[in-house]
């Protein structure tokens, strides 16, 4: 084929458009300081703030897994009367301002909120400024992601596997662990993946409903934001390096469902 | 397009001459006009903009642009090269900051003083009475974290008097800490003064006594990248006259 000869106004566009993301990326990288960025890695609130991210955005993953396969498997295959409202409401945080849902997460689990007030009065149980309240933020706005990417599996997969086990009297359980999570385990491990990128991303929920302190609440996205204001703002580089790093390595291991064969 | 170009000319004039309405009672005869960008820490949000609408009164011409945030956010967007005019810090470390990074144009002037006061919900249900009831177990005590001057002066004022508990969260402003506390998820929090009286009914305050109270200086300084130094000089001169002065104090400042 013969190659496309590219008209100099798109050709020039195109060149602005990909050098707006590149320049970001590449101020990143120049500004760092290599020299002592394993020191700056190394300092205790950066270990601390990439431990908690680390526990936080896993614990996050892996609560999206258990209750998110489930909820896709009911889309994917369930016909109930407000099936596609119910995906539309339980997709909104992909879309919806994360301080927003913040406020909302709040307003349900706050101290005050609907069911907070329920779990403090019954329990003693608060959620906002503990680890577990970190951890429900970033599953909230991440679970979707997982949900999504499952569906679509499911939706996909060739079906007659699992009538072939069921006429070969496997229950419904069985199809379901042996049979359907091995075939849609692509989707499984993609969704697992675009939601614990997400989940190590999330700030805005994070920070208004769990608040800040370093250990506690305080992932890495925070503490890059609030390293910015300091005497140390290279600290902030470095981890938001970190981050970049993070984001490179999932799109180069999702590379054949994003990227095409690249 | 020249059309619309003749129309911005037509409604610039038009400031221009609104700004040439000599003051009453004013002994400024500069006509001042232009937009200037104010850059002020966030326990200043109410007594500024009263003193921004004062001052436009005054001079019809010069709007206002405000960004109020925590002090050293609005250090760093300066730093950055935000299109700031002035800045008004609530430490002087951070004004320090940005005189030694070359970034002020003359010396600070400090203009105002605040102190601290311990934020809880309207009619103090906890029964918070000093600073020694912030660590009761029990009290979910919150403040601004340490880069912000408010809970810098927070720590200070727990250390004189020697009490030792561990904010819940650390937030980014005063204005946070406040939210916090009026949404019910944090029992108290230390704060301004002034940002106890801005919330009005919607928390309560307990006193700290005078030993143990920290005295905030507010300085305020025109910036080198500001293109309407006249402007600047005369808000600041402004805020420093009788008249500003009796506005920051009807917000529970302390005269400078």
């Amino acid at each position: 084929m013969r190659p496309e000869r590219v008209p100099v106004v798109i050709g020039v566009l195109a060149a602005m458009g990909a050098a707006f993301f590149i320049v970001p990326l590449v101020g990143l990288v120049v500004r760092t300081p290599w020299s002592d960025a394993l020191a700056q890695l190394t300092a205790p609130e950066t270990v601390e703030a990439l431990r908690l991210s680390l526990v936080a955005s896993l614990s996050a993953t892996a609560i999206a897994l258990l209750l998110g396969v489930p909820l896709a498997w009911v889309y994917a295959r369930v016909e109930f009367p407000g099936r596609s409202l119910l995906r539309a409401l339980t997709t909104l945080p992909m879309v919806l301002p994360p301080v927003v849902g913040g406020v909302a997460l709040f307003l349900a689990f706050g101290r005050r909120g609907l069911v907070g007030a329920w779990l403090d009065s019954a329990f003693g149980i608060t959620i906002p400024f503990t680890t577990a309240g970190a951890v429900m933020a970033e599953t909230f706005v991440a679970m979707p992601f997982l949900v999504l990417t499952v569906e679509a599996g499911l939706r996909s997969m060739d079906r007659r596997y699992e009538e072939a086990a069921r006429t070969l009297g496997a229950g419904r359980w069985t199809v379901f662990s042996r049979v359907t999570i091995p075939l849609i385990a692509p989707s499984l491990l993609a969704g697992a993946v675009l939601c614990w990128a997400r989940a190590l991303g999330e700030f805005g929920a994070t920070i208004t409903f769990a608040g800040n302190f370093p250990g506690v609440t305080q992932t890495m996205p925070l503490a890059v934001y609030l390293l910015l204001e300091t005497t140390n703002p290279e600290a902030s580089y470095v981890l938001s390096l970190v981050l970049l790093c993070v984001s490179v390595g999932v799109l180069v291991a999702l590379r054949h469902r994003w990227l095409g064969s690249a | 397009m020249r059309r619309a170009i003749s129309m911005v000319a037509v409604s610039l004039a038009a400031v221009a001459c609104g700004s040439t309405t000599p003051a009453q009672g004013q002994g400024s005869p500069q006509p001042l006009s232009g937009t200037l960008s104010l850059f002020a820490a966030a326990s200043l949000t109410d007594s500024f903009k009263a003193l921004g609408a004062s001052f436009h009164q005054q001079y019809p011409g010069v709007q206002f642009l405000y960004n109020f945030e925590g002090t050293p956010t609005l250090v760093a967007q300066i730093e950055q090269g935000a299109p700031a005019d002035v800045f008004a810090s609530a430490d002087t470390a951070n004004m320090s900051k940005v005189q030694s990074d070359g970034l002020a144009a003359g010396s600070p002037k400090i203009f105002a003083h605040n102190q601290l006061e311990i934020v809880v919900a309207p009619g103090n249900p906890k029964g918070i009475s000093g600073l020694e009831d912030l660590a009761r177990p029990g009290v979910i005590y919150i403040s601004a974290g340490p880069t912000v001057p408010a809970g810098k002066y927070a720590a200070q004022a727990l250390a004189k008097a020697g009490v030792n508990v561990t904010p819940k969260s650390l937030e980014t402003d005063v204005k946070s800490v406040i939210s916090k506390i009026e949404l019910g998820e944090a029992d108290a929090g230390i704060v301004y003064t002034t940002d106890v009286k801005a919330a009005g009914s919607r928390v309560s305050g307990v006193l700290i006594p005078v030993s143990d109270n920290v005295v905030a200086d507010y300085p305020i300084v025109t910036l080198k990248s500001s293109s309407n130094a006249a402007a600047d000089e005369g808000f600041i001169s402004f805020v420093t006259s009788a008249q500003g002065q009796a506005v920051l104090e009807s917000f529970g400042f302390l005269p400078a």
